[in-house]
């Protein structure tokens, strides 16, 4: 074995200049593979806390149903004191509690229907990025009762600014005619077209006494350090909650088109990498063919004076293995330090900005060094690599000695 | 001296045809090299044709499905219109010049609608909707429907005084085809005005921004319920090619002064950036594949030439200048890479004759595109312009990298070369 090898190593390098492009193609692809993928994964993670911080949090508790079709009438009894033992018995979890409804909402020239929020003043800044956008007036606070917070496109909707007053008219939760009057304290621009144009804010005390809501609400909003935690935050708080009824629902139920984009983002991707693995994969089989029918005659002796065709097949897979196993580790080696580069400084692209506000991400974003974006396409490589490598070694037991010995 | 030019001329005219039968003859002493090679440049243009063909693909395919929702390829509003959609923002229906510049022979059809937010109710609940007024006749092309309709009938003309609604609204509403619903908005004057109609017909988009925001009725039943005349909130319009749509939005903007005319492009900033995200994506797309090709290129050429050392020595000995023998060896490259194309192309235009009908990718276990807006079927769209860059890309870049190969063969001193084994 041990001479196995080192006369595979030798052989490699007795062509330095052939075996350098073949590593450097194994290289540069790695290299563009685990780039990509980091960013990718990036772009993700950035999509999804984005989305979930702007307004509907990890972790949500609603009533039974309450999913499918958001009536009024289904909701939380005791909400508030709900929130308040999650709050206490979780850790690291932001907690708000919403109420929503729907209400013809009127300026004096102009009238538009709108979703309500009832929302807490003092931990809605915890669980939405909406009371932190606040561009004109402030945010609620917790003694308001008649003021409301609306979006930029509304305000100029209905043409207020704040301090003028908004008539709100809808159905309360026991079928009573709901109405009030209420004063614009705050404007938020978020930057998303959608909400900034549908939705009202009110305190959550406010929303329960012009709907007749009495101490329920909708959805108990959770919020942890970083959406990956999901799944023990849910348990957590299932835990906590005595009354069975009620349903704990994660993020990707409760935005499931988020989850279903990066799934057919991630599947259409996949195309592109596997063509660059079968391209990689065709320039390697090429080095390492040429390099086997060029030795015809240096194998043909080996033959004649005995080695056996497996032994002679052997060396070459270990030439093979060798180098791809060389161009696997510089690949990820060099990899990862372009990697890093963009780890420290963000990735954007031109025309990135007007993707950002759809999608509701920052303007740049940052990869995600971690072992399956840094290995995933070094290791696909090694491995199209070395099935590339295996038709060059099976050549060998077709060799006739002497024939072979006879090429030039 | 203009005749020993002539010479000179004629003699470098028959060293080059002698070079590139020397050239043609030489690729094919060691075949089997050859033959991998070209396959390695054929794969690597399948790679650049191919990828780019199924991604243009996903890309129009994306963008053809938004302008059936309601965009269509160019559309004309009052000024104030997109920022505030409001019935204060209508305009006139179009002026006899408008309409002149609307019968254009790139314009397939065009149509006008009513687009004003308003309140649906049933008996159980209330949403916030856009209520569309359609001339459904002239929708041809511009709008999901009558296709995506799952229960009930279409419009049947713009004095049609049904609605039609999504499958998801309905559901929210708590009613059925048949029922009746009431629908609120304002008119010119600030006054609310509302009236019941019946749901003749229910709609299923898989989309449910879709399916919940938009409500159908015939054009002249909305311009009634709204006071507002003739007025029409937009115009939208469809040509051949929704790429190349500059001329038309000029002629319109002569045509109709004092209105906003825009291409889908600015109507959907989204739309616009995907295209042009598209454009350079293909150019670095192109510039990776032949990177990682042109290792194996240059391998093979390197190892012609070093195999041929004592060769190529042999002749510079008997005189030939090392320019020639540069030339020589681009001219094996050239031919390498103009049998390569060849292939390539051939190879990417057998990939795509099987799914040019339509490929279903959810087969590959491709999930969730109509939430990105994506459809299942995929049909691949070959651009001239793609398939000519991918191939100026390879002969161009292909032949600047076997430069370094045939720079080392013409450098070879003669004496050490003849004498190497």
């Amino acid at each position: 074995m041990g001479i196995n090898l080192t006369l595979a190593w030798r052989n490699l390098w007795r062509y330095p200049r052939r075996t350098a492009l073949t590593l450097a193609a194994i290289v540069f692809s790695d290299v563009i593979l685990v780039w990509m993928i980091a960013l990718q994964l990036g772009s993700y993670d950035m999509m999804i806390d984005n989305t979930l911080r702007a307004f509907t949090g990890h972790v949500q508790v609603q009533a039974p149903g309450y999913l499918d079709k958001p009536q009024l009438r289904r909701t939380i009894p005791g909400a508030t004191d709900l929130a308040a033992d999650i709050r206490s018995q979780v850790s690291n979890a932001s907690v708000g509690v919403r109420a929503l409804g729907f209400a013809l909402v009127s300026s004096e020239q102009r009238s538009y229907g709108a979703q309500i929020a009832g929302v807490q003043p003092d931990y809605e800044p915890e669980v939405s990025v909406i009371p932190g956008l606040i561009k004109e007036g402030r945010y609620l606070s917790d003694t308001d009762q008649d003021q409301a917070v609306i979006g930029r496109v509304m305000a100029r909707n209905l043409q207020v600014e704040v301090g003028d007053e908004l008539t709100l008219l809808g159905s309360g939760k026991d079928g009573s005619f709901a109405a009030a009057v209420v004063t614009v304290v705050g404007i938020y621009d978020s930057g998303n077209t959608e909400l900034d144009r549908y939705m009202v804010q009110l305190p959550l005390t406010a929303f329960q006494n012009i709907f007749s809501m009495g101490d329920t609400a909708h959805t108990i909003v959770i919020t942890g350090s970083s959406h990956e935690q999901t799944q023990s935050l849910s348990r957590q708080v299932r835990s906590i909650i005595t009354d069975n009824s009620l349903e704990v629902i994660n993020w990707d139920r409760l935005q499931p088109g988020l989850k279903q984009a990066i799934q057919a983002d991630f599947s259409t991707a996949w195309m592109m990498y596997g063509v660059l693995v079968i391209l990689v994969a065709f320039s390697v089989l090429n080095t390492f063919l040429m390099s086997v029918l060029e030795r015809t005659r240096e194998f043909g002796i080996m033959l004649a004076l005995g080695v056996t065709p497996a032994k002679v097949g052997r060396l070459v897979f270990t030439e093979s293995l060798l180098m791809a196993t060389t161009g696997m580790l510089l690949g990820i080696a060099l990899g990862a330090a372009f990697t890093a580069y963009f780890l420290l400084h963000g990735f954007s692209y031109p025309g990135m900005e007007e993707l950002a506000s759809k999608f509701n991400l920052p303007d740049r974003f940052y990869p995600v060094l971690n072992p399956v974006s840094l290995l995933l396409g070094p290791v696909v490589i090694f491995i199209a690599t070395m099935l590339a490598a295996l038709w060059p070694a099976i050549r060998i037991h077709l060799l006739q000695p002497v024939e072979a010995m006879q090429t030039v | 001296m203009s005749a020993s030019h002539a010479e000179e001329n004629r003699s470098l005219g028959t060293v080059t045809a002698m070079l590139t039968i020397i050239a043609w003859r030489n690729i094919w002493r060691n075949h089997r090299r050859t033959l991998i090679m070209l396959g390695a440049i054929a794969v690597g243009v399948w790679a650049m044709i191919w990828l780019t063909a199924v991604m243009r693909g996903m890309v129009d395919q994306m963008i053809v499905d938004s302008i059936k929702n309601l965009i269509g390829h160019v559309q004309i509003h009052a000024p104030a219109y997109r920022d505030d959609p409001s019935i204060v923002n209508s305009m006139p229906a179009p002026t006899s010049a408008l309409t002149e510049a609307l019968q254009d022979p790139a314009i397939t059809t065009w149509t006008t609608r009513v687009r004003v937010p308003a309140v649906i109710s049933s008996e159980r609940e209330s949403m916030g909707v856009t209520l569309v007024g359609i001339s459904p006749e002239r929708e041809q092309g511009l709008l999901f429907l009558p296709e995506t309709i799952s229960l009930g009938r279409y419009l049947e003309s713009a004095q049609d005084d049904g609605v039609i609604i999504g499958a998801k609204l309905a559901e929210r509403l708590e009613i059925q085809l048949g029922w009746r619903i009431v629908l609120m908005s304002q008119d010119p004057e600030n006054e609310i005005v509302d009236r019941g109609f019946r749901v003749v017909g229910i709609f299923d988009t898989e989309m449910e921004a879709i399916e919940t925001g938009y409500v159908f009725t015939g054009l002249e039943t909305a311009q009634r319920l709204l006071n507002m005349q003739t007025q029409v909130s937009e115009l939208a319009l469809i040509t051949q090619d929704y790429r190349h749509l500059q001329a038309i939005v000029d002629r319109l903007r002569t045509a109709a002064p004092g209105l906003e005319v825009l291409p889908w492009q600015e109507l959907d900033k989204y739309l616009g950036t995907m295209l042009a995200v598209m454009d350079g994506f293909v150019l670095i797309w192109y510039l990776v594949v032949f990177i990682a090709m042109s290792f194996g290129l240059v391998n093979t050429l390197l190892m012609a030439v070093f195999e041929r050392t004592r060769e190529i020595g042999l002749i510079q000995a008997l005189g030939m200048k090392p320019s020639l023998i540069l030339l020589q060896v681009l001219i094996e490259s050239f031919f390498l890479l103009i049998l390569g194309l060849v292939l390539g192309n051939l190879l990417s235009w057998l990939s795509i004759i099987p799914i040019q009908d339509g490929w279903d990718i959810s087969a590959l276990g491709v999930e969730g595109l109509e939430y990105a807006g994506m459809s299942a079927i995929l049909y691949p769209v070959v651009l001239a312009n793609d398939v000519i860059l991918s191939n100026v890309v390879v002969i161009v870049l292909g032949l600047i990298a076997s430069l370094y190969p045939a720079w080392r063969a013409a450098r070879h001193v003669p004496v050490e070369a003849i004498t190497r084994i």
